[in-house]
């Protein structure tokens, strides 16, 4: 008996002389906790010109919706205040405020909130390991999220977003897109890679990232509320171009020298080759 | 008492073990597989990488006011007749270039990264002090380790080179740093990450940080070697 007990208590004693000798990797993860400022020196959001979806694999129907959109919409009051999907972590211009919520018993994290800005609703990442709702339940702005620890990274699955767009120049996701998004820390840099999946309107998966700094200075949980404002009239229809109509689908080729196929989000656009295929004859 | 006695027992029957392993090195203690091709997939800044953007678009790039005097008075045929075609293919900039990567191992502890467009190879060294510094390169000298499942790199002693094609300056004291990072696509493949952060103070008011995607390819079929050119 006494023997018996001896081991199971020496049991855990070997384990951890292993572990210390490295003999079994530690369960590793990061703090994510904190505010993270943004340093924009990627040229993200696209909204400089109207048909700029470089960049974005889009299929065909994906592309028809796109050239259709007008930001003239966002005029309208009920589309003032619509916001972005999740996938604005990657593609908006502002940081990240991140906190976690912990079981006040036994100290393990429940969830991890990144806050709202004035277009962009908060996410929170589920990390009880509760499941993803039915595919009928309610569709949100930010959709519903789980994640997990994977060594170092954490990985989230996000689900059940709206209909929206995957760039302000109206770039569609549908309501069936999901996104795989990991955060990697290193040091006092946050980085955060996204792969979007949308079988309605995109081509191929979309891979996006993009990185935050830590910062001493706190940001704020929430942005600015959004205010909606009479901007004039926008007549009795939805701003929008019929079919071959818009009047900017060649604007980035005059402008910058951008290809159409590029501007309009043809997949084969984003590998090398492309460039190549572009370039004058020597 | 019997607690002590097996637990010294086992640290006795590990400790020789541990002892008789060889010191780790690069390689051996990668905590992932970067080796492979790898094709950049151009999501971001597609028309400052995709096509060379014209003089004075600086757009993004936090410049001192002494960089966007040497920008704007950017020559490539003065590159070119000067055999400085590569100032864009330098460590600043190589990884955001549109090309395909080969990594590989060249020994045990120096990781090779060579690019199709360009045609550059870097080098990343995980015995810092294996050489003095030498002459400066493009790629300069790089330091490698292994941190917390990712790959540090840090880069110096480079030649002044272009973060983008269109003249946007980095100094000879610029110090690069990077992280390289796998992970697995929901449908199969893997992405590699590469989180970039070019520190000059003569030409830059704050580090510039980008990220970088590629996607990993079954082999090189898709190679294609072609030299550097400034335009």
């Amino acid at each position: 008996m006494y023997f018996k007990m001896s081991l199971r208590r020496a049991a855990p004693l070997a384990a951890a002389f292993l572990c210390l000798l490295a003999v079994c990797p530690a369960h590793a993860q990061m703090e994510l906790t904190g505010s993270w400022a943004a340093r924009n020196h990627e040229f993200l959001t696209g909204d400089g010109l109207p048909v700029d979806f470089t960049g974005i694999p889009l299929n065909e129907e994906g592309r028809i919706r796109a050239l259709s959109y007008s930001q003239s919409q966002l005029e309208m009051i009920e589309r003032q205040c619509q916001g972005w999907p999740a996938f604005y972590l990657v593609q908006g211009p502002f940081g990240l405020k991140i906190w976690s919520d912990t079981d006040p018993l036994k100290g393990n994290v429940i969830s991890y909130t990144i806050g709202a800005w004035e277009d962009r609703a908060p996410m929170t990442i589920w990390m009880d390991g509760r499941p993803h709702p039915s595919p009928n339940a309610l569709h949100t702005r930010s959709g519903f999220t789980t994640g997990k620890w994977e060594g170092n990274t954490l990985v989230a699955y996000t689900t059940h977003m709206k209909a929206g767009f995957l760039r302000k120049t109206g770039a569609p996701n549908s309501d069936e897109a999901t996104m795989t998004t990991r955060f990697y820390r290193h040091d006092d840099i946050l980085t955060i890679l996204a792969v979007v999946e949308d079988p309605i309107y995109l081509a191929e998966p979309w891979i996006s990232s993009r990185s935050f700094q830590l910062s001493a200075t706190p940001l704020p949980p929430s942005g600015p509320p959004c205010v909606t404002a009479y901007e004039g009239s926008v007549g009795p229809t939805a701003p929008h171009y019929l079919p071959e109509k818009n009047p900017f689908v060649d604007e980035m080729t005059t402008k910058y020298g951008v290809p159409r196929d590029a501007a309009i989000g043809k997949p084969e656009t984003l590998y090398p080759e492309y460039r190549k295929a572009t370039q004058p004859a020597k | 008492m019997r607690i002590v006695v097996i637990a010294t027992m086992l640290v006795s029957a590990v400790l020789p073990a541990v002892g008789q392993n060889p010191p780790a090195t690069g390689k051996s203690a990668a905590p992932v597989d970067l080796t492979g091709y790898w094709v950049a997939y151009i999501t971001k800044d597609w028309r400052f990488r995709m096509v060379t953007p014209r003089k004075g678009d600086y757009q993004a790039v936090p410049m001192t006011e002494q960089a966007r005097k040497v920008a704007d008075s950017w020559d490539p045929a003065a590159d070119e007749a000067a055999g400085n075609q590569c100032k864009a293919y330098g460590a600043g900039a190589i990884m955001r270039a549109p090309a395909r990567f080969h990594i590989t191992w060249q020994d045990d502890n120096t990781l090779k990264v060579e690019s199709d467009a360009g045609m550059q190879t870097r080098l990343f060294h995980f015995n810092s002090t294996a050489k003095p510094a030498g002459e400066r390169t493009w790629q300069g000298n790089s330091t490698a380790q292994w941190q917390a499942g990712s790959l540090k790199v840090v880069t110096n002693n480079v030649r002044a080179g272009y973060l983008r094609k269109n003249g946007i300056p980095y100094s000879e004291n610029a110090v690069v740093t990077e992280y390289f990072d796998v992970a697995p696509l929901p449908e199969g493949g893997q992405v590699l990450l590469v989180t970039t952060v070019v520190d000059d103070p003569q030409y830059l008011r704050l580090p510039f940080m980008v990220s970088s995607d590629f996607k990993k390819e079954a082999d090189g079929s898709k190679w294609d070697p072609t030299p550097c050119t400034s335009r």
